[in-house]
């Protein structure tokens, strides 16, 4: 297995390079190789979502994508979406509403959810629902995902008409 | 000196018991920095994964592992024959029986353990297993456990001497492939009752096997240092101090050399409550290779293999007087457990808490039977979501209530409320043995009909069944309707333990100088969200501020011995060792006050969070300046230091109770349902955090829908697992989850030294009956008496079907 491949990606800002074996997955190249350990594996067959990244500007399910798929992509995981003294909305939304419980899947969760907001700034609950389908959670319902969803929407849309 | 805040104001600054306080855990968890095992990496860590059978029962004939020998990166592959010289092979289940760590001859069920390859990363180790060469002979194959106890085929060569099947760990075997016998309630005189009755209703219902199926799989990291001769392992463990206690027990290790951390754990449900074969062998490959060695298993791995739940066949008889007054109830259980008897249940209870089945009626006679069976299936039967088989007998009373309701041609909410147990009788003493602390039913019940408009819900379904009939609308209306009494918080020593390991718990506090705290327990949170409210229970015992204490579980070296975290037992258990351990750490701040104060001890009393002198509440000490005290101030008499711990063996259980309504749609021709209404009432005693607990309720009734609507682990004739994947294995979306109505009343537990009985099992012991009645209930109209779950699209559509309304 030494036909490996010349990797170049950027991930949360940072430019990466390496070799790599044309097998090995997106998920294992975050986790194992750069120990970026926020997206998680759940169920190695793109139902859960909890290895979900931003890639290029969409949601990609990371471990069923090979990281020579990624080649010259633009990365993006829960690490690159706030810092403890700046989070992202969702980030406090998710706290303030309980929108998580074990946390396994809070990481994939949010970046999707990052990525819907972006799309669809002021979704419905069925938006919600339907957009965030990809993303499986054992704890909480749900109900206080949308909620949560929901409340970053709203603090995202004051604070860009405050912008304004 | 003068009080500047109000009292109100001091106690909202605690947020001790009863706030909606956030959770501390949320600030690693949203930012990606939460700590799982799989996150774990250390300097020249393996990975190993196994060889698993591909057949559910075949002899092996050799294992042939030269080829995987030479593969790059493959240091090791261990076979039953390297772990025999350590008396390694085999291991002790929860359930006094013994499992296979690696396959000694023969497999038992597809996925079962051949062999573990040892590699330096999780590729090489793939690449390993797949050049192993493992010579099969199949065997027949019996997947169903009738068929089992007729069969000639003998599964385990153990069960047999001299062509005779031998005792079991509970008593005699009745057959080569019978596992155990369990009895509870009186037998002849439940039959007298049933014979002689004026009305019988009978039924037999399949509990299907399933999954707890948390989001993270099981795995570890095994780590011997050979230098220092300490061993330190790292897992998904619901119960790490018992794992230490069970690695030392077979591994001849001593336990203080035995370091067993459970880090952040991605949901348990049951499923990491047992010792599996990829903890011994990441253990013993960490001891032949000298280096760190981690498994974790993959999804497939997880649902074919480690911890299945239910698999319960069940036969009643209700009886009742023509008004419906019931008078007897008898269970039969034939209970599938697999290839090995794997349940993790207290030692003296095979069949769980399945006798607290008679529900929350007053049930004068009663007799419950149990059957244990082997099969070709994964072992397990553990406790989903549920206090030891609680969720299969809760399922079986209401059940039986909704087919006594058909047979007496009465309204089930009804029936429900002659039967109750009432307010007054309690404490409770159960016809199969268990006396009920608390409750109070009928203001439950009253509270939630009242509240969905429960005769309104009927007249709606009976005209939408007159639609029906007249060919204006093809969609029915179920009201589910559940009224479950939940068994948790195992358990008294006197008759809960696990492998001889009393079922206690416990908390140790440690009060700094400047009036923080950190306290430890020998539980594990597993998104429960512990660090938050055992800490809100301290905050309202002792007087500091929640923000102030910290929470620690999960490491043996620092956490007082514990049972862990399964069965709602963190709150009835550990729940109370915290608060009387605050309470040791209160008595001693009495003292302090009372020196500083210069009053006799009786002459102050605790108030928020501080001593006041009594009638002189203006000359007080704070909890803050009393801990500061305890370590700098020389006091005659008393140590310095301010410190306690306790260790507490719950007198009974508790017994938390609930009543739920589900209002469900179902189109008749396509089976798919629609659930318009979920209106769930939990009283779990005192409430420690409103938020946690109506979380925990969401949670609970999502994990009782999936189960009663399509979620289950299937096997084909030949012994295949048609379920490995969550293609097929089915985990609600967000899209499937109807939104919540939560509702409470509260019963406080007077056993319990705050009063709170459990909650997070509760929905998920209640939800399923509920959604299941109420399919159920949308075609009691056209005859329909009992159909099995997962009530999938499919098995609605063929229910509608054989009713005749595609005619």
């Amino acid at each position: 297995m030494s036909n490996k491949m010349h990797i170049k990606m950027t991930v949360n800002g940072k430019e990466e390079e390496f070799l790599a074996e044309p097998r090995e997955l997106l998920i294992y190249t975050l986790r194992e190789r750069l120990n970026i350990t926020g997206p998680h594996i759940g169920c190695d067959t793109s139902h859960c979502g909890a290895c979900t990244v931003t890639l290029n500007g969409k949601s990609v399910k990371s471990c069923t994508m090979f990281v020579a798929q990624a080649n010259g992509a633009e990365v993006t995981t829960i690490e690159g979406l706030g810092t403890p003294d700046d989070l992202n909305p969702l980030q406090a939304a998710f706290k303030e509403h309980h929108g998580l419980q074990c946390g396994f899947c809070t990481p994939g969760m949010i970046t999707r959810a990052s990525k819907l907001l972006e799309e669809n700034p002021n979704p419905t609950e069925e938006e919600i629902r339907f957009g965030m389908a990809g993303n499986i959670c054992r704890c909480t319902g749900y109900q206080n995902i949308v909620k949560s969803i929901q409340a970053a929407a709203a603090e995202m849309a004051s604070a860009k008409e405050a912008a304004e | 000196m003068k009080d500047e805040i109000t009292r109100d104001d001091r106690v909202a600054n605690l947020k001790g018991m009863g706030c909606s306080r956030k959770r501390v855990e949320d600030a690693r968890f949203t930012q990606g920095k939460g700590n799982y095992v799989d996150d774990i990496k250390l300097d020249g860590m393996l990975f190993g994964d196994f060889v698993r059978s591909p057949y559910a029962h075949a002899r092996i004939k050799n294992i042939d592992i030269s080829a995987a020998m030479e593969v790059p990166g493959v240091l090791a592959v261990l076979t039953a024959k390297d772990l025999e010289p350590l008396g390694l092979h085999w291991m002790p289940t929860l359930a006094g029986d013994k499992q296979m760590v690696l396959a000694d001859g023969k497999v038992l069920f597809q996925g079962q353990e051949v062999a573990f390859v040892v590699a330096e990363d999780r590729y090489a180790a793939a690449d390993g297993i797949e050049a192993v060469e493992v010579d099969y002979e199949e065997l027949p194959v019996i997947v169903d456990p009738f068929e089992a106890l007729k069969s000639d085929v003998v599964l385990r060569e153990d069960t047999v001497q001299d062509g005779k099947p031998v005792d079991g760990a509970h008593g005699p075997r009745k057959h080569h492939n019978h596992i155990f016998t369990w009895e509870a309630g009186d037998k002849e005189p439940t039959e007298e009752v049933i014979a002689n009755a004026e009305v019988v209703a009978e039924e037999t219902m399949y509990y299907h096997r399933t999954h707890p199926c948390p989001l993270e799989t099981c795995g570890c990291v095994a780590s011997m240092d050979k230098v220092n001769g300490k061993l330190t392992l790292w897992g998904t463990f619901q119960a790490p101090h018992a794992i230490r206690t069970v690695v030392s027990l077979i591994s001849g290790i001593e336990e203080h050399n035995i370091r067993v951390i459970s880090p952040d754990i991605g949901g348990g449900f049951g499923n990491k409550v047992g010792a599996y074969p990829g903890y011994v062998c990441s253990v013993v490959a960490s001891i032949v290779t000298g280096k760190p060695v981690k498994w974790i298993e993959d999804r497939m791995d997880n649902l074919m293999t480690t911890a299945f739940a239910r698999d319960y066949w069940m036969t009643g008889k209700i009886s009742a007087t023509k008004e419906g007054k019931i008078t007897g109830l008898h269970c039969h259980v034939t209970a599938d457990h697999g290839g090995f008897d794997a349940c993790a249940d207290p030692t003296k209870f095979p069949a769980g808490f399945m006798n607290i089945c008679t529900g929350s009626y007053d049930i004068p006679t009663a007799f419950l039977e149990v059957d244990g069976v082997y099969t070709n299936k994964a072992p397990g039967g553990v406790s989903y979501r549920c206090s030891f088989r609680v969720t299969e007998a809760v399922y079986f009373i209401e059940r039986m209530i909704e087919v006594l309701a058909i047979k007496l041609d009465m309204d089930a909410a009804e029936l429900r409320r002659i039967n109750f147990i009432k307010k007054e009788q309690f404490p409770y003493k159960a016809a199969l043995g268990w006396e009920y602390d608390s409750g109070d039913y009928h203001t439950a019940w009253d509270k939630a009909l009242k509240t969905v408009d429960y005769d309104g819900l009927r007249a709606e379904q009976a005209q939408r069944v007159e639609d029906f009939k007249a060919g204006k609308t093809r969609s029915l209306m179920g009201i589910g309707l559940s009224f479950f009494t939940e068994i948790v918080g195992a358990g008294p020593v006197k008759n809960c333990d696990i492998l001889g390991l009393g079922m206690f718990d416990s908390c140790e506090i440690r009060i700094h100088p400047t009036g923080s705290a950190i306290a430890r327990l020998g539980t594990i949170s597993q998104g429960q969200g512990h660090a938050t409210t055992f800490a809100q229970i301290l905050a309202s015992e002792i007087g500091l501020p929640a923000d102030s204490i910290t929470i620690e579980e999960g490491d043996t070296d620092t956490a007082p011995y514990g049972l862990g975290t399964y069965g709602s037992r963190s709150t009835p258990v550990a729940g109370a060792a915290t608060a009387m351990a605050g309470r040791k750490i209160r008595a001693k701040a009495q003292m302090i006050a009372a020196y500083l104060l210069e009053v006799h001890d009786d002459d102050v009393e605790f108030d928020v969070d501080r001593f006041v002198v009594k009638g002189a509440p203006e000359r007080f000490k704070t909890m803050k300046e009393i801990a500061f005290a305890a370590y700098n101030q020389a006091i005659p008499g008393i140590e310095p230091g301010l410190e306690a711990v306790s260790y507490y063996d719950p007198p009974n259980m508790t017994y938390p109770f609930g009543a739920y309504v589900c209002v469900m749609d179902i189109d008749v021709d396509t089976g798919v349902t629609d659930i318009r209404r979920f209106y769930a009432l939990d009283d779990c005693g005192t409430r420690i955090n409103p938020m946690i607990i109506e979380g925990q309720v969401h949670g609970g009734l999502t994990e009782a829908l999936a189960v009663a609507l399509g979620q289950e682990i299937a096997y084909d004739d030949m012994g295949n697992v048609k379920t490995g994947t969550l293609m097929d294995f089915f985990l609600p979306t967000a899209w499937e989850v109807p939104n919540y109505e939560t509702d409470y009343t509260v019963t406080p537990s007077p056993h319990h030294p705050i009063g709170a009985k459990g909650v997070g099992e509760s929905p998920h012991v209640g939800g399923v009956p509920c959604f299941s009645n109420a399919v159920q209930d949308a075609f009691r109209a056209f005859g329909n008496t009992h159909t099995n779950m997962p009530h999938d699209h499919w098995r609605i559509w063929k229910t509608a079907n054989a009713l005749g309304l595609h005619d």
